[in-house]
C-alpha cells in the first residue's frame, strides 16, 4: 500500500487548474465544463470507463486538443500563452517496439526542444540523462534496444525521457496498464518516490483496486468530472455508478475502500456451483 | 572488369548512381521507420503527372515537379492524419490521380516532342550536366537538412502525436520532410524512373534494419548500401544490359536477400547455442542429483 491514509499536503497552491473547460476533437467535445484544480505535490489518479475523457483530460492539460471553452492554467500560466513544461510519459502499448533505438537514445529525445538551435546535444545533456537513468536503475542498459527490456525497465525509459527536463508536474497515460503485478508496484513505487521528491503526479488508470485505491487522491470522470476525492470518500457505489455506469459493490479491507467483485462461473463447465473440471493433459477429465 | 570505367558517360554515370542511392537511402531510414514505404512509390508517379503538367506549361522541370510532389506528399500527410482516412489509402487517392492527369495530358497533348520513357524506367546514360549538378545539390541540402534536423527528426519519426507534447515543430517538420522527399525523388527520376523508385528508398534501410537496432547505425548503414547498390547496379547493367533501374533494384534486392541470409543464419546459430547450453545445463542438474 503506498498511502494508507491522504496526504496532508505542504502545499495549498494549484499547480494545475482546468477553469470550466470543455475540450475534444473536431468539434466535438469528449470533455465538458470540467473544473478541476491539482495542487503542487499531489498524486491524482483519473479513473473512469474506456471513451470517458481520461486521456482527452490529460491531452488538454498539455494543450494537445481542442479546447472549445474554459481555460487551462499551469503553473499559474495559461497554456495558450505559454508551452508548460511538463513531463508526459504515453501509454507503452503505443510504443513501435520494432523502432531501431537505444534507452539511450529515447531518453535523449527528452532534450529534443532545449536549445533548439543546436542540432547536436551537449555534454551536460548526457551527464544529466546519465544522472536519471542511473536514479532509475536503468543506467546499465543505455546502450540496449528497448524491445530487449522488461516491462518495468521501458517503463523507466520512458519516464526518463520525461524527467529529464526537470518537470515539476508528470502526466503518466495507464502506466501500469498490460504489465504484471511485479512490474506494476515497482512503477507504483517509483512514482511514489518521485511525488516525495516534489513531483505532482496525474495519473490514468483502469485498476480501481491495485492502483487507484492505494492513490491519495481520484477524480472519477465520464465525460465530466463526475465526483474528486480521497478513495476513502470517492469509492461508494453511488459515485462508481455515475462513473461506470454500472452496478458496483464496494467492501472494506484494513481501511481501504475496494471494490468488491461478484461471483461469476464462466465457461461450459463452470454451471454456476463452482466445481469446474480439471482438464489433465491427456485429455481427461476429473470432477 | 575495368572496361566500363574507359567510358566517360559510364563513369559519370557511377558517380551519379552512386548518389542518388546514398541519397536514397538516408531519406529512406525516415520513410520506413514512418511505416510509409509505399509513399515513394506513389510520389513518383504523382511526380510524372507533375513532370509532364511542367513540360505543358514550359515551366522547368525541376521546380515544377518538386512542387507538384510536394504539395502532393503533404496533401497524403494531412490526409493521413485524419482518423478516418489511412496513409495508404491517402497515398492510393493523391499519387494516383496525379499520375492519371500525366497520362492524360500526354494522351491529350500527343505532339510531345520528349519522351517520358527515362522518366519511367530510368536512363542513366542520358544524364544531362544540369540533371548531375541537381543531384549534387539535392544531396547536400539533403544531408545538412538531416544534420541540422537530426533530433526533431527522429522524435517525429519514433513518436509523432508525443514529440508535439514535448515542443517539437512537427507541423513544420513534416513540411520540410515532404519537400525534401519531393526533391529526392524528382533528381532520382531520371536515374531510377518512376517504376523502380519505391525500391531505391525502400530496400536500403529495410536491408540496415536487419543489420542493426541502433537508429544512427541504420542511418549510416543504409546510405552507404543504398550508395553500394546504385554502384554495383549501374555496374551489373554494363553486363547484362538492362536499363539502369531495373538493375539497381535487382543488385539491391539480392543485397537484400543476402542480409536476411545472414541474419537468419545468426539468428539459428543463437538459438542452437542457446540449446545447447540449457541442455547442458540440464545434464548438470541431472547429475547433481
Amino acid at each position: 500500500m503506498l498511502h494508507p491514509t491522504p496526504h496532508e499536503y505542504e502545499h495549498e497552491e494549484p499547480i494545475v487548474e482546468l477553469k470550466g473547460v470543455t475540450s475534444g476533437y473536431g468539434g466535438s467535445p469528449a470533455l465538458e465544463s470540467v473544473d478541476l484544480a491539482v495542487n503542487r505535490g499531489d498524486f491524482v489518479g483519473l479513473l473512469g470507463p474506456s471513451g470517458s475523457g481520461k486521456t482527452t483530460l490529460l491531452r488538454t492539460i498539455l494543450g494537445a486538443v481542442e479546447v472549445y471553452e474554459g481555460e487551462v492554467v499551469v503553473e499559474g500560466r495559461s497554456i495558450t500563452d505559454q508551452r508548460p513544461r511538463i513531463g508526459y510519459v504515453p501509454q507503452i502499448e503505443t510504443i513501435d517496439w520494432n523502432f531501431p533505438v537505444t534507452v539511450e537514445q529515447v531518453v535523449m529525445m527528452g532534450f529534443t526542444s532545449n536549445r533548439w538551435w543546436l542540432p547536436w546535444r551537449q555534454r551536460r545533456d548526457y551527464e544529466r540523462a546519465l544522472e536519471i537513468m542511473e536514479r532509475l536503475g536503468i543506467a546499465d542498459l543505455a546502450k540496449r534496444h528497448i524491445r530487449e527490456l522488461s516491462g518495468g525497465q521501458q517503463q523507466r525509459s520512458f519516464l526518463a525521457r520525461a524527467l529529464v527536463g526537470s518537470p515539476h508536474v508528470l502526466l503518466l497515460d495507464e502506466p501500469t496498464s498490460g504489465v504484471d503485478i511485479k512490474t506494476r508496484d515497482e512503477v507504483m513505487h517509483l512514482l511514489d518516490e518521485l511525488n516525495h521528491q516534489d513531483v505532482t503526479i496525474i495519473m490514468t488508470t483502469h485498476e480501481i483496486n491495485s492502483v487507484a485505491a492505494h492513490l491519495p487522491w481520484v477524480v472519477c470522470v465520464n465525460g465530466r468530472v463526475v465526483d474528486s476525492g480521497p478513495p476513502s470518500r470517492i469509492f461508494t457505489p453511488e459515485v462508481l455508478k455515475r462513473t461506470y455506469n454500472a452496478d458496483i459493490a464496494v467492501t472494506e479491507y484494513m481501511g481501504m475502500k475496494l471494490v468488491a467483485e461478484s461471483p461469476h462461473f464462466f465457461g461450459r463447465n463452470g454451471n454456476g456451483r463452482g466445481n469446474s473440471h480439471h482438464v489433465h493433459s491427456h485429455g481427461e477429465r476429473e470432477a | 572488369m575495368f572496361t566500363p570505367l574507359e567510358y566517360e558517360f559510364f563513369v559519370r554515370g557511377l558517380i551519379v548512381a552512386t548518389l542518388v542511392g546514398g541519397l536514397c537511402g538516408l531519406i529512406g531510414v525516415y520513410v520506413v521507420l514512418r511505416q510509409m514505404s509505399y509513399i515513394g512509390h506513389g510520389l513518383a508517379h504523382a511526380i510524372f503527372g507533375g513532370a509532364v503538367t511542367s513540360y505543358v506549361l514550359s515551366i522547368n522541370f525541376f521546380l515544377g515537379a518538386s512542387l507538384w510532389g510536394f504539395v502532393s506528399a503533404m496533401l497524403i500527410n494531412i490526409a493521413s492524419r485524419r482518423r478516418s482516412i489511412s496513409a495508404d489509402a491517402a497515398i492510393g487517392i493523391v499519387t494516383t490521380s496525379s499520375f492519371a492527369l500525366g497520362i492524360a495530358l500526354i494522351s491529350k497533348f500527343r505532339n510531345f516532342t520528349r519522351s517520358f520513357d527515362a522518366a519511367l524506367f530510368g536512363n542513366i546514360l542520358g544524364i544531362t550536366q544540369a540533371d548531375m549538378l541537381a543531384i549534387v545539390a539535392v544531396t547536400v541540402i539533403a544531408a545538412a537538412a538531416v544534420f541540422v534536423g537530426y533530433k526533431y527528426l527522429l522524435f517525429t519519426t519514433f513518436d509523432y502525436e508525443v514529440a508535439r507534447f514535448y515542443g517539437v515543430p512537427t507541423g513544420w517538420i513534416d513540411a520540410g520532410f515532404a519537400l525534401l522527399l519531393a526533391a529526392v525523388i524528382v533528381v532520382s527520376l531520371q536515374v531510377l524512373g518512376v517504376t523502380m523508385i519505391a525500391a531505391a528508398i525502400v530496400i536500403p534501410p529495410v536491408t540496415a534494419r536487419l543489420l542493426t537496432n541502433d537508429f544512427n547505425r541504420m542511418l549510416a548503414l543504409s546510405v552507404c548500401i543504398g550508395a553500394f547498390c546504385g554502384l554495383g547496379g549501374l555496374y551489373m547493367s554494363f553486363y547484362i544490359d538492362v536499363s539502369s533501374g531495373a538493375s539497381v533494384v535487382l543488385f539491391s534486392a539480392a543485397v537484400f536477400l543476402v542480409a536476411l541470409g545472414y541474419t537468419s543464419m545468426l539468428n539459428r546459430l543463437n538459438s542452437s547455442r542457446w540449446r545447447a547450453g540449457s541442455s547442458n545445463l540440464g545434464g548438470e542438474v541431472e547429475s547433481l542429483h
